[in-house]
C-alpha cells in the first residue's frame, strides 16, 4: 500500500515529541547505550537513524551518530540492524529504570 | 566481597515465562528466585493482540475468574488491504464469550504482574529492578547462578532458567543465540487509543466485556510485515510489525506506517476522536523453529522470547501462551533434575522432550517453513492487491457486459498483479503444505 496523502491524515497533527511524552521513562543516570563515533563516521547506510522506534540517532554534520539515551524503548533494533562492528555498546538500563509500559 | 545468595533455582525475568517457570518450581517445594530488571513485571513487555486461555487451565483452575482482562475475544478477523481497498474473513461465536474462554485481550503490566503473582503465592521469591547482568560459571563453563547489578551481589543455584526476553543477553552470552541477527527478528511498534467504551462496542459490533482481535496484511508498503487491532475495555490498540532488515534498508520511520493504518479509509472510522494513550515498540523472535536456539546446556534451560519461541505463522499469531507453556515446562524439567542431582544439559534435556510432545515444539515444528512463506515478497506485496482486486472484479457489476468466469477473473488479476497462474498455484500448494 502507497502512503496516502498527508492532508488526508487526521493523526498527523501529533509531533514526535508529543507521542513520546505519553511514555513512563524513568531516566537512570547512567547512559546504557553508547556509539563509538569514529566507527559510525565510516557507515554508509546508519540504519539506525531511520529505524529506531524511539528516533534517538542523530547524524552530525561530521558524518558521526549522537545517540540520546533518555527516552529508549530498550527494543534492541539499533544494534541488530547496525552493521559496523564495534559501533554500538548495547546494555539494559540499570534495574528499575528505563521504560516503564503501563499499556502494553 | 559481594553478598552471595544460594537457591534451588534462579529464574531471570518475570514475564509470562518466567514466572511459570518460578510457579512450577515454588510448587514442586524449590526455592526459587525470580529476578525482574523492571519496577513491576510487565514494564517492559509489549504484546500484539491476545493471550489465549487454554495453556493456563492446568496451572491456575478457573484462571478467567481472576484474572486482569480487558474483553474476551468473540470476533477474529483477518484484512487484506490496499491503499484504497479492504477484504476482511471475520468470524464472531458466542462459544468464545463464555468460561473457559477462548482468548482475550489484557495490558502486560497487570496481566503479567498478576502471573507473577501466582509465583510468589506459591513461595518463589520476586526480585525487581534488579538485572542479572551475565552467568557466573565453575571451572568447568557450567552455569551455576547469575550477577546483579545490586551491588554485584550473586544469585546462585545449580539450574538458571533464561526468561530474560528477546534480546536474551544470557543466551547470547552462552553462545546459544547469534549476537545480532536481524532476519529473524519483527518489530512491533504499537499505540494505545483511548475511546469511549460506547463507541468500541459500536463500532466493533460487541457487547460489553467483548473484544475484537484483527489481523492485516497488504498495510506496510514496501517493508514485510503486518498490522494489526484489537479492543480494550476503553480503548484500542493498533500498530505494525516490521520485518526488521527491509525496515533497515527501506529507511522508512515506523511510525509513519502505524499513521498510513490508522487513515487506511477502513480503519480511520473505527478510531475517530480518539487520543493516544501511549506508544510502544518491541522486538518480536519471529523466525520460528530453524531459529530456536539449543534451549538446554549445563545449569541453563532458556524459555519464552528468549528461546524464539513466537509463532508467527500468518492466520496464527501467538506468544504469551508459548511462553507460559514453555516457561511451565522449563520449571518441571529443572526440579526432575535437581531431583537426580543432575543439572547439566543431558540431566536437563527432559524440557524438550516435554516441549516436543505438546503444543509448543510441535506447532513450531509444523508451522517452521510458515514465517518465510508469509513474509515472502509475493504474499506481502502481490496477494494483498491481487485478492483485492478479484473479490471487486466478482461484485462489481458490470451490466450490460456479461459477468466473466471465476478463472478468467483471476487470471486478469494475477496477470495485473505480474503473477503467474503457475506461481499462484505453487504458492497455495505451498500454503497447504505448510497449514494444511
Amino acid at each position: 500500500m502507497s502512503a496516502p496523502p498527508a492532508g488526508r491524515r487526521p493523526w498527523d497533527g501529533i509531533s514526535f515529541a508529543e507521542r513520546m511524552a505519553t511514555v513512563d521513562f524513568r531516566v537512570g543516570a547512567r547512559a546504557h547505550i553508547s556509539v563509538d563515533a569514529d566507527v559510525c563516521r565510516s557507515c554508509t547506510t546508519k540504519a539506525c537513524v531511520s529505524a529506531c522506534p524511539a528516533n534517538l540517532f542523530a547524524p552530525t554534520s561530521d558524518g558521526g551518530i549522537l545517540f540520546n539515551y533518555e527516552e529508549c524503548f530498550e527494543c534492541g533494533t539499533c544494534y541488530m540492524v547496525c552493521n559496523s562492528e564495534g559501533a554500538l555498546t548495547w546494555t539494559y538500563p540499570d534495574g528499575g529504570h528505563g521504560v516503564v509500559f503501563h499499556h502494553g | 566481597m559481594p553478598e552471595s545468595l544460594e537457591f534451588d533455582a534462579v529464574v531471570v525475568g518475570a514475564g509470562p515465562a518466567g514466572s511459570s517457570a518460578a510457579l512450577a518450581l515454588a510448587r514442586a517445594g524449590r526455592s526459587v528466585v525470580l529476578v525482574e530488571r523492571g519496577p513491576f513485571p510487565g514494564s517492559k513487555n509489549v504484546y500484539g493482540g491476545v493471550v489465549y486461555g487454554r495453556v493456563l487451565d492446568d496451572i491456575v483452575p478457573r484462571w478467567w475468574e481472576e484474572v486482569p482482562v480487558e474483553r474476551w475475544v468473540v470476533r477474529r478477523s483477518t484484512m487484506m488491504m490496499t491503499g484504497s481497498q479492504s477484504l476482511s474473513i471475520d468470524y464472531r461465536t458466542d462459544a468464545w464469550g463464555a468460561a473457559p474462554y477462548n482468548g482475550m485481550t489484557t495490558k502486560r503490566s497487570l496481566f503479567d504482574a498478576w502471573l507473577a503473582g501466582k509465583a510468589t503465592e506459591a513461595g518463589a521469591r520476586l526480585v525487581t529492578s534488579t538485572v542479572a547482568t551475565g552467568a557466573v560459571r565453575d571451572g568447568s563453563g557450567r552455569v551455576v547462578g547469575v550477577r546483579t547489578d545490586r551491588d554485584g551481589a550473586e544469585l546462585r543455584a545449580p539450574v538458571v532458567i533464561a526468561c530474560d526476553g528477546v534480546n536474551s543477553f544470557l543466551a547470547k552470552e552462552a553462545g546459544l543465540l547469534p549476537r545480532a541477527e536481524a532476519s529473524h527478528h519483527t518489530l512491533g511498534v504499537k499505540e494505545v487509543l483511548d475511546l469511549p467504551p460506547g463507541a468500541i462496542n459500536e463500532r466493533f459490533a460487541v457487547q460489553d466485556h467483548e473484544g475484537v482481535d484483527i489481523e492485516i496484511l497488504g498495510c506496510t508498503r514496501d517493508v514485510p510485515g503486518g498490522g494489526f487491532l484489537y479492543t480494550n475495555a476503553t480503548s484500542v490498540s493498533i500498530g505494525v510489525v516490521l520485518s526488521l532488515p527491509a525496515l533497515a534498508a527501506t529507511g522508512v520511520r515506523p511510525e509513519e506506517l502505524v499513521a498510513d493504518l490508522k487513515a487506511h479509509p477502513s480503519v480511520a472510522p473505527l478510531l475517530r476522536g480518539s487520543t493516544l494513550r501511549e506508544y510502544a515498540a518491541h522486538l518480536i523472535p519471529e523466525g520460528g523453529y530453524d531459529t530456536m536456539p539449543p534451549l538446554a546446556a549445563d545449569g541453563l534451560l532458556i524459555a519464552g522470547d528468549a528461546g524464539a519461541m513466537t509463532l508467527a505463522a500468518g492466520i496464527w499469531l501467538e506468544g504469551v501462551n508459548f511462553a507460559i507453556g514453555s516457561g511451565y515446562a522449563a520449571g518441571r524439567a529443572a526440579d526432575r533434575a535437581l531431583a537426580a542431582h543432575d543439572c547439566s544439559a543431558e540431566g536437563l534435556a527432559s524440557y524438550r522432550a516435554d516441549l516436543e510432545g505438546q503444543f509448543v515444539l510441535a506447532d513450531h515444528k509444523r508451522l517452521r517453513k510458515a514465517p518465510a512463506l508469509v513474509l515472502s515478497e509475493r504474499v506481502q506485496q502481490r496477494y494483498p492487491g491481487l485478492i483485492c482486486d478479484l473479490v471487486e472484479g466478482m461484485f462489481t457489476v458490470t451490466n450490460p457486459t456479461p459477468k466473466a468466469g471465476g478463472l478468467r477473473m483471476t487470471r486478469r488479476a494475477a496477470a495485473q498483479h505480474g503473477v503467474s497462474l503457475r506461481q499462484l498455484a505453487g504458492d497455495t500448494l505451498r500454503g497447504l503444505r505448510i497449514f494444511g
